[in-house]
């Protein structure tokens, strides 16, 4: 039975779009079929993100609006077979998506693959209650920092009462993905560290994913950094993500402070600050 | 780590995680989330307004949720002079 997934987050810049990607590439890696749906009407980034920003020709509110049929509008990876996306339009009209057109969408792409990937826009509007309204699980993506924690604090209880399986008594499985972490400054006490956010936040983990230098490299080269990378420490990251998704117990490692030599200590920070 | 900051650690994680906890309590409580602690509130005070002169401010409710167990914590200050009467 497929599943669909939301990637939502309140607060923008926190690494959805980056992760709905690796976690779509992963599952696919892992042999699984996968869409990847991007819900930021007017903003669509997913398929620049995905290297596929110049296959799209129709887009999700072509096929809300009926002026596409679904399949015209899903592009297929070109490294992995079964990994496909479904992107956002650039329209500026925000009526465009409506929740009739988006449950028929949802439908037809559950019949298709085993897992949906809802890429939410940031904020509390439309686009981002639409992408969540019919999923069976979420991935509430947050960095170590305040407005961060505050804005999914939020989203977690809109996911409580907005969607459709929550209005129903059913219980909608969300789990917290821990994003630019960066473990020297935890160490240090700049930063909260993993527990911080869990305990604040008190949802499940389903991984934490450090500051790198990887993720920006992929997204520069249209990568999911799963594909570009396997063997960094963020794609190592996102797979054990989703395998965790799948259902598989993978221990969540907390990423450790790399020690730097006497030299980059001195150094490195000086020239940091 | 240079030698000064060594004396001077900026450790403020710990202020983040209190001051967040701290907001949320009360913006899951009042945010909408549920209209619950709200009403609760209203009906506190009007069952103590009865006895007691109170302000509406003085009367705080504030819900928790947590993993296995929510808790549910109410606040009254009374002033000083109306149990003194």
């Amino acid at each position: 039975m497929s599943k669909v997934v939301v990637v939502t987050s309140g607060k923008g810049g926190v690494g959805k779009t980056t992760s709905s990607a690796a976690l779509g590439a992963a599952l696919a890696q892992a042999g699984q079929s996968v869409v990847v749906v991007d819900f930021d009407v007017g903003l669509r980034n997913l398929d620049l993100v995905m290297g596929a920003e110049r296959r799209v020709v129709f887009d999700l509110v072509n096929v809300v609006q009926g002026d596409a049929k679904l399949p015209q509008a899903l592009i297929r990876d070109k490294r992995l077979e079964t990994l496909w996306l479904l992107p956002a339009s650039q329209t500026r009209d925000k009526e465009a998506l409506t929740e009739d057109g988006v449950e028929k969408v949802m439908d037809g792409l559950r019949a298709r693959f085993d897992w949906i990937i809802c890429d939410s826009p940031a904020g509390i509007e439309k686009g981002a209650t639409l992408a969540m309204r019919f999923v069976d699980q979420a991935v509430v993506v947050t960095n170590p920092e305040v407005s961060s924690v505050r804005d999914s604090d939020r989203i977690i209880g809109l996911l409580d009462s907005k969607t459709r399986r929550a209005e129903g008594g059913e219980k909608l499985e969300k789990q917290l993905l821990l994003t630019r972490y960066d473990p020297a400054r935890a160490a240090r006490g700049e930063m909260m560290k993993v527990e911080d956010v869990l305990e604040i936040l008190a949802i499940p983990l389903l991984g934490i994913v450090s500051e790198s230098a990887d993720v920006l490299t992929a997204s520069n080269l249209g990568f999911p950094v799963t594909l570009h990378n396997p063997a960094s420490p963020a794609a190592r990251a996102y797979a054990d993500a989703a395998r965790r998704l799948m259902g598989e117990e993978v221990t969540v490692t907390t990423p450790k402070e790399k020690k730097a030599g006497l030299f980059g200590r001195l150094f490195g920070k000086r020239v940091a600050a | 780590m240079s030698f000064l900051n060594f004396f001077n650690r900026n450790r403020s994680a710990p202020v983040a995680r209190e001051r967040l906890q701290v907001l949320l309590a009360h913006e899951r409580a009042f945010a909408g989330r549920s209209d619950l602690a709200e009403r609760l509130q209203k009906e506190i005070l009007a069952a103590i307004a009865k006895h007691i002169p109170i302000e509406g401010d003085k009367v705080v409710v504030r819900l928790e949720r947590g993993e296995q167990v929510s808790t549910l914590e109410i606040d009254i200050e009374v002033p000083e002079q109306a149990l003194a009467r």
